[in-house]
Order: structure tokens, then sequence, then C-alpha cells
């Protein structure tokens, strides 16, 4: 299992679109992808579920990647992350 | 009878009133035997509304463009989210009912906990979730879509419209927009604006209005019915005034900025920030002729660093895609409180430590903005301009600077592209080397506005003598005259930047002395075009 944290420093936050993208992204991986925010738990690969987070600018997540192709998925989103949100 | 609402977008609407026909999806409950026939029912359903999105997406694209699009994309996948159909085909196979009733009561338990969070935003998706509902349960009873009942075009009335709702519309037979609920981020307050027309949210009008004639005030966020013939009148004239501006707006838009004789000039915009560069694009504008940094500067506690700039130059790079930007560095001066700098108050500051007196005294910042300039050409067209040259011997040493960084960048192997190099031309001494200056450079912008102060001997900020500041005045247009002559004797292209370039009374001054580029604010882009597009330079 391997986890990182990430400051959303969009000004819209994660809204209908950026979630979305971000859930497809983490579709490509065949690990569970959980995304966390102030202790709720949702899974990344569903896009209700994040954006039911109401992620807004300033907000800090957490992302957990345990499975198959972990650490790719990990650096993949993080990555992702940081160019989109 | 008036009734207030909240506008979207202004502008003027007289027409018939009429009502939107919701397409009917009263879903029944009832039982059935064969729970994976059902499932079966639902999942073609699905796979069908999914196909209907992708149409929807592809209409929208080509109709009110990406941004707008988008929506339809999201949908599609709203509706492979895997909680979604989870819930569907579980109330389907636990409670033996149809498919129409599982899919309406999972579309309600999201539509809620999204109306139940504390963010306008998400509270506004509840709609969305309504919205892909719907379509599955229309496909599901084979039901029609909703519409306009009319064939001339109409105030269109509605509680709220579903972002499907609105791009099935015929756009044709929309004048306007009114919605009960909805809000400023609500779809049909976005279509409204791409589409430009007026429309309110908000308004709670009574029921039968069909047929009636209505206004729409997009301006106070009225909606009159049954208005007088005094004011159906003074309204008309109002969208009549509209009208002309924007059809000006429009007939000037992609023009080229060409005489009657064929002379063309170039018209460029003046910004001061990365977010004035959509007004750029929205009114025509060839180019950036003076992208101010300070901005960078005075929003900060503390120097703005490399990469911050180098963020902000190249966004407007892309953003122009190719068009050029001409960005001016640093011109700051004891007037502007930057108190990082440290700067001396001083008795004068407009003849004091400013602009490329401190780039050139203090390279280090200099450099750092020249490199974050140098590093953003690689992604557009970008041109770099030093303000308040007084001699060719500064221009020598910025150029000197410039190749520091260019030597830097070589061997960090960092890319950049060619940049023009210019100076902007503000005092008299730039005039009268004018001649020498242009065979340093690329170009030459004229800023007429400290021009006219240190030509005339006035104080900008000095209101008791502003009768003596003419920016008209012999003087100046003899200098900017001379500028021109001799900055093309040494091969520079010359520009106007300052308030004198958007003077329309002056355009064919300008012209008829050779000007090659005029840099104005956004907004005044079509109305020197307008004034250029009617010159005859031959006469």
């Amino acid at each position: 299992m391997q986890s990182f944290d990430y400051t959303i420093t969009d000004p819209q936050g994660i809204h209908a679109r950026p979630a979305g993208i971000f859930v497809k992204e983490a579709a490509k991986f065949p690990c569970s992808v959980k995304i966390a925010k102030d202790g709720k738990e949702v899974d990344a690969k569903k896009i209700l579920g994040v954006m039911s987070l109401g992620v807004k600018q300033g907000m800090t997540v957490t992302i957990t990647t345990d499975g198959d192709q972990e650490a790719e998925a990990k650096e993949a989103l993080e990555a992702f992350l940081k160019e989109n949100l | 009878m008036e009734y207030q609402g909240k506008s979207v977008f202004s502008g003027i609407a007289i027409g018939p009133l009429c009502l939107y026909q919701k397409a009917d999806s009263m879903v029944k409950r009832y039982k059935i035997e064969d729970a994976d026939a059902e499932v079966k029912r639902f999942e073609d359903a699905q796979a069908t509304a999914k196909d209907q999105l992708q149409s929807l997406y592809d209409k929208a694209l080509k109709e009110v463009g990406e941004a707008n699009a988008a929506i339809f994309e999201v949908h599609q996948m709203m509706l492979d989210d895997g909680d979604y159909l989870e819930s569907i085909i579980n109330i389907i196979r636990t409670q033996l009912v149809n498919a129409e009733y599982a899919v309406a009561t999972t579309g309600d338990n999201f539509a809620q906990m999204f109306a139940a969070m504390d963010d306008e935003y998400m509270q506004a998706r509840s709609a969305d979730i309504k919205d892909i509902s719907n379509r599955v349960v229309q496909v599901l009873q084979g039901a029609a879509a909703g519409g306009i009942n009319s064939d001339v075009p109409v105030i269109l009335l509605a509680d709220d419209l579903a972002p499907s709702e609105t791009v099935q519309l015929d756009k044709s037979l929309v004048l306007s927009f009114v919605t009960r609920g909805g809000s400023t981020n609500s779809h049909t307050a976005i279509l409204a604006r791409t589409m430009s027309i007026p429309a309110l949210i908000g308004v709670d009008f009574p029921e039968d209005l069909d047929g009636k004639t209505g206004i729409v005030d997009g301006y106070k966020g009225i909606l009159i019915i049954d208005p007088s013939a005094e004011q159906i009148e003074e309204y008309q004239k109002k969208k009549d005034e509209d009208e002309e501006k924007k059809r000006l707006l429009l007939e000037l838009k992609g023009k080229e900025n060409v005489t009657l004789d064929g002379r063309k000039v170039n018209l460029y915009a003046n910004i001061g920030g990365v977010g004035d560069v959509a007004s750029v694009l929205q009114n025509d504008a060839g180019g950036i002729g003076l992208f101010r940094s300070e901005f960078l500067y005075l929003g900060a506690d503390d120097y703005p660093t490399e990469d911050a700039q180098f963020q902000a130059y190249k966004t407007v790079a892309e953003t122009m895609a190719g068009k050029k930007v001409i960005i001016r560095t640093l011109d700051i001066g004891a007037d502007k409180q930057v108190d990082y700098f440290h700067l001396e108050k001083e008795e004068n500051p407009a003849m004091g430590y400013r602009a490329i007196r401190i780039c050139l005294t203090r390279p280090d910042i200099f450099k750092t903005q020249l490199r974050a300039i140098y590093r953003a050409s690689y992604y557009g067209t970008i041109s770099i301009m030093f303000p308040m040259i007084i001699s060719v011997d500064e221009v020598v040493k910025c150029k000197e600077i410039v190749n520091e960084v260019k030597k830097e960048l070589d061997e960090q192997g960092l890319p950049y592209g060619e940049v023009e190099l210019g100076i902007m031309i503000e005092t008299p001494a730039a005039v009268l080397m004018s001649e020498e200056l242009a065979k340093e450079v690329d170009f030459f912008s004229i800023g007429t506005n400290d021009l006219t102060q240190y030509t005339l001997a006035c104080d900008r900020q000095n209101a008791a003598i502003e009768s003596f500041n003419d920016p008209h005045h012999p003087a100046v247009l003899k200098e900017i005259q001379m500028t021109i002559e001799n900055g093309h004797k040494g091969g520079a292209w010359v520009g106007i930047c300052g308030e004198l370039g958007a003077d329309t009374s002056l355009t064919e001054t300008f012209l008829r002395m050779g000007v090659d580029e005029l840099s104005v604010s956004p907004s005044r882009i079509l109305a020197v075009r307008d004034v250029v597009r009617k010159l005859d330079l031959s006469k």
C-alpha cells in the first residue's frame, strides 16, 4: 500500500469535469485507488463519490493505492494532480 | 406587471412568452418477475443514453464550444459510475421492480446527496444527476423529448432547464431565457452567455402566460408581462441601440486593419495581467503591443521567482497562439509602493530611480525577469521592450545582459525562441537619439503619456496644470513624426502604445506619418479599426 497527500491549488477545486478526468486516470490502474478528505474515504474510480467529497481549493486529500501497480498509480496520480489541480 | 429576478446576461428581448414543455417522465412502480431480463433492459437503455450523450456532446461542441460541451462528457461518466449502477441493479434485484422506478429512485437519492452539500457549485450538480436519470427513464419509456411549442421566436419560461434540454432546443426560437430556479452557475445561465442573449433567473412568474407578450430587461433583471405601448417603444429603442453596437462588433471582427486605399496597420492590445487576455481575443486584437509586467511585482510580498514569472508569460504566449506578445520589462519607480524593493523616497519619482535605471544597476532582478521571458518565448512569439531609455549606451548594456542570459540558457540546455528587442520611446532624449537607437533594436514603441509629460515639462499627476499637459501639442506630434522617420531609416518598425494610440481623432495623422502599429486597450480595438477602414490616405 502506498499513499500521499496533495493540497488542491485550482481555484475551482475538484469540480465535475476535473473529477471526471481524475477518475478516468485512476481507472487506468488495476490496483484499488482511494481518495480521502477529513476522514471520509471514497473509491477514486467513481465520479459521484469523488464529487461528493466537495474538495475545494486549499483542502488536502490523501490518495491511497493498494495492489497491482500501486507504485505506478501513485506516481501517475501525483503527477496528474500537480498538473491539473 | 413586472417581476424582479436576477440577470445572468444583459440585453433586451421583446416577444411572445412561451412555457417550456417538459418531457413527460412520470414513473410508475410495478413488480417484475425476471430480474435478469430487467437488468438487461436497464443496461440497454444505459447504453442508448450514453450514445445520445455522445451525440449531444458532438452537437454542443459545434454549437456552443468545448467548455459548454464538457458537461455531456461528465454525464457519460456519471452514467458509468459504479455506485450509481450498483444502486439501480440492487433495487431491481432485491425489490423485483421495474427499471424505470429503480433509476428514478437512485437518481433522487444521489440528487439529494448533492443538494445537501454546503457548496453552491455541487448543489447545482444535483440537477445533473436528475438529468441523466430522466434520460435513462425516457429511453426506457420511449418518451419524446420536450421542446418549444411555437413557430416564432419566444421568450422561454421554465422552472429550470437541464443541460440536455437546453442543448436540444432549437436556438433560433429563443430570444431569452427566464427561469424560476437556477443559479448563475446553471447551464441555462452559461448557455445564455454563450448565445449572448438576455437571461434572468429566480423570477417568480405566474402560470398561464403562454401567448402573452413580454419584455426581458437583462440590465435591470426584470420581466415585464403585457407591457404598455410606451414601454414597448422605449425598449425597442434600447434594443436597436444594442443591436447597432453588436452589429459593429460582428461586422468588424475578423476584418483587416486596412484603409480604403490599402494601407495596413497592426492593431495590438495593452494589458496589465494574464486575466486580460480573454478580452484581447474577444476584441480581435492582432497581438499584445504592451504587456505591463509590473503586476507580477506589485501584487507580491517579495521578488517574484523566475518560475512564477515564466508561468505567467508562458500562459499569455500560449493563449495568444503565435500572435506577437510584447513584454515590457519592469517599469517600477518610487511612485509605486513595492516595499521589498527598498526604494528611497524621492522628491520627483517620475524623473528618478525607475524602470531600466533599476534594472541596469540591479542586474540580479533584471536577469531573473529576462530568463523567465526567454524561457517563455519557446511557447509563442514574444518580444521584449525596455522602458525609460535615454541613450544608446543603455541599450547596448541591456543587450549584453540579454546575451549573458541566452548563454546561460544554452549551457543549461533550456530552449527559447526568436525574440525581437525594442525600446520604449518616452523621453525627449530617446527621440533625439532615435536615428542611432534604431540601429540597435528591432522596434520602437512610443509611450505618449510619459513623452508628453517629459517634453512639455508637465507632471502627469498634477491636476493644477492639466490644461498645459496637452498630448496634441505640436511638439509631441513632431517628436512622433521624427521617431517614425528615424526608426524606419534605421530598419526598426515603430508603434504607439500610449493613450494617444487610441485617440481616433489622430488615427489618420499617425497613419500618414507611417506608423506600423497602434497598441490600445482591448475595448478600443474595434473602434480604431472602424476608423482605419474608413480612411483614404490617397486623398
